[in-house]
């Protein structure tokens, strides 16, 4: 096991507890919760295997599930922004494969950061909102609950990512 | 053969996607069916262990407000019980027995919301066991485990409760639109029942999971044409935002009257 094994594993515990046991009890305006374990998948390292990685996020998501009783309904969502990180991630860094390697969160400009996260976390709550409702009649719900759910998410995972950088990575 | 084998290595990736997506997916189908139970469910010994160690440390949040409404109730039942202090209470009649439990997970914001209580099987708590607050229907019991069970809340797409107007018996389905956790809706009520904004709704005798009367809603508004009664919004007695604790109710005739249904 390596450091970075352990780190990994603690932060999956501690995301899911902190999400399962405090943030889903949250209700800001009555109905938003922000889903902050989607951090786990920004943070996951890029050079590990892409299998193991999918993997672990489809597990992220069935430990909510699990607290929760939604299903697979967070499984599903987390699987599916875990599958397209990799091309957003050369969308948005707009360059060739052989640089993700040295790929790091907080090396890069904040616009990047940014949108990565925001567009990453959009796809996770449509795909979770979408699947919940799973009526063509309710999309306006789906739609409202995404965004706000979004902003708020993109919010606590903007000030998550400053608030643990690294002070020797400046 | 060694094109499927190009085929697998070339797309492994969006293989192995499709295939846990495929699992993901099928536990939420599962899920949303009534009859089938789940299979990922927080009544576990580990979820339910960690909810219930939470909910002990956040529990002070909710406290005054349960101890006023337990304050109220028994009020109720005293004056109730003073009412019938000269009949000689036969036990055998009782019908129904109550088990006291505590919500440790509560969800109210979703389509289909699903509660967390702290009892299960070694304390009495079966599967399709009506759950009432003391202040009215909360829903009916999902999946247990030795200690936990999960509760499928009212505001859920698949509940459907029989409800009756208590002033003239006139039933209908109760159900969840999905829209405001204070509102259920009142379907299939007849075009006779005469109905006003205020009625009272109460739990039918019709089902084997809630004895009859008790409340469920006062009516909000609805719409009527042609007599045909539209839309009625029911207004809920109950704060699904804020439980607390709940009684399951244990149908003593439940079995004799399955039984008797099944040989039909």
């Amino acid at each position: 096991m390596t450091r970075e094994t352990l780190i990994l594993a603690f932060r999956f515990v501690f995301l899911v507890l902190l999400q399962t046991l405090l943030l889903n009890n949250i209700y800001f305006f009555g109905y938003i919760n922000p889903n902050l374990y989607i951090l786990f998948v920004f943070l996951y390292p890029i050079k590990t295997k892409r299998s193991l990685f999918l993997v672990v996020s489809f597990l992220l998501g069935l430990s909510i599930d699990l607290f929760s009783n939604t299903g697979g309904l967070n499984a599903a969502a987390t699987l599916l922004s875990a599958y397209v990180r990799f091309p957003i991630l050369k969308l948005i860094l707009n360059s060739k494969d052989t640089d993700f390697k040295f790929f790091n969160l907080n090396q890069e400009p904040f616009l990047k950061v940014i949108s990565y996260v925001a567009i990453l976390t959009f796809i996770h709550h449509l795909s979770l909102f979408s699947l919940e409702y799973f009526n063509i009649k309710e999309i306006r719900t789906i739609f409202h609950k995404t965004t706000t759910n979004s902003i708020f998410t993109i919010l606590l995972i903007i000030i998550s990512i400053y608030l643990t950088k690294k002070k020797s990575n400046n | 053969m060694q094109q499927i084998a190009y085929f697998i290595e070339k797309y492994k990736y969006f293989l192995l996607f499709l295939f846990l997506e495929g699992i993901a997916i099928s536990f939420t189908i599962q899920n949303h069916s009534y009859h089938k139970s789940q299979f990922i469910n927080s009544a576990n010994a580990v979820s339910g262990g960690l909810l219930s160690k939470s909910m002990s440390i956040f529990e002070y949040r909710i406290l005054k407000d349960d101890n006023l409404r337990l304050a109220n109730e028994n009020a109720k039942l005293r004056t109730l019980l003073d009412l019938q202090q000269n009949i000689i209470i036969d036990t055998n009649a009782i019908k129904n027995t109550f088990i006291t439990a505590k919500v440790i997970q509560n969800s109210y914001t979703k389509r289909n919301n699903i509660l967390t209580i702290n009892k299960g099987t070694l304390d009495g708590i079966n599967i399709d066991m009506g759950v009432v607050s003391s202040i009215g229907v909360v829903g009916v019991v999902k999946n247990v485990s030795n200690n936990y069970a999960t509760i499928l809340s009212i505001l859920n797409s698949k509940s459907k409760i029989n409800a009756k107007l208590k002033k003239n018996g006139y039933f209908g389905t109760l159900a969840w639109n999905g829209e405001s956790y204070h509102n259920s809706q009142l379907l299939d009520i007849q075009r006779q029942a005469n109905i006003a904004i205020g009625d009272t709704i109460v739990t039918g005798g019709k089902s084997i999971l809630f004895p009859e009367n008790i409340p469920i809603g006062t009516i909000k508004s609805f719409n009527s044409t042609n007599k045909r009664y539209r839309n009625i919004e029911i207004e809920l007695f109950m704060d699904m935002s804020n439980i607390g604790y709940i009684y399951a109710i244990q149908n003593k005739d439940k079995e004799e009257i399955l039984e008797l249904q099944r040989n039909d």
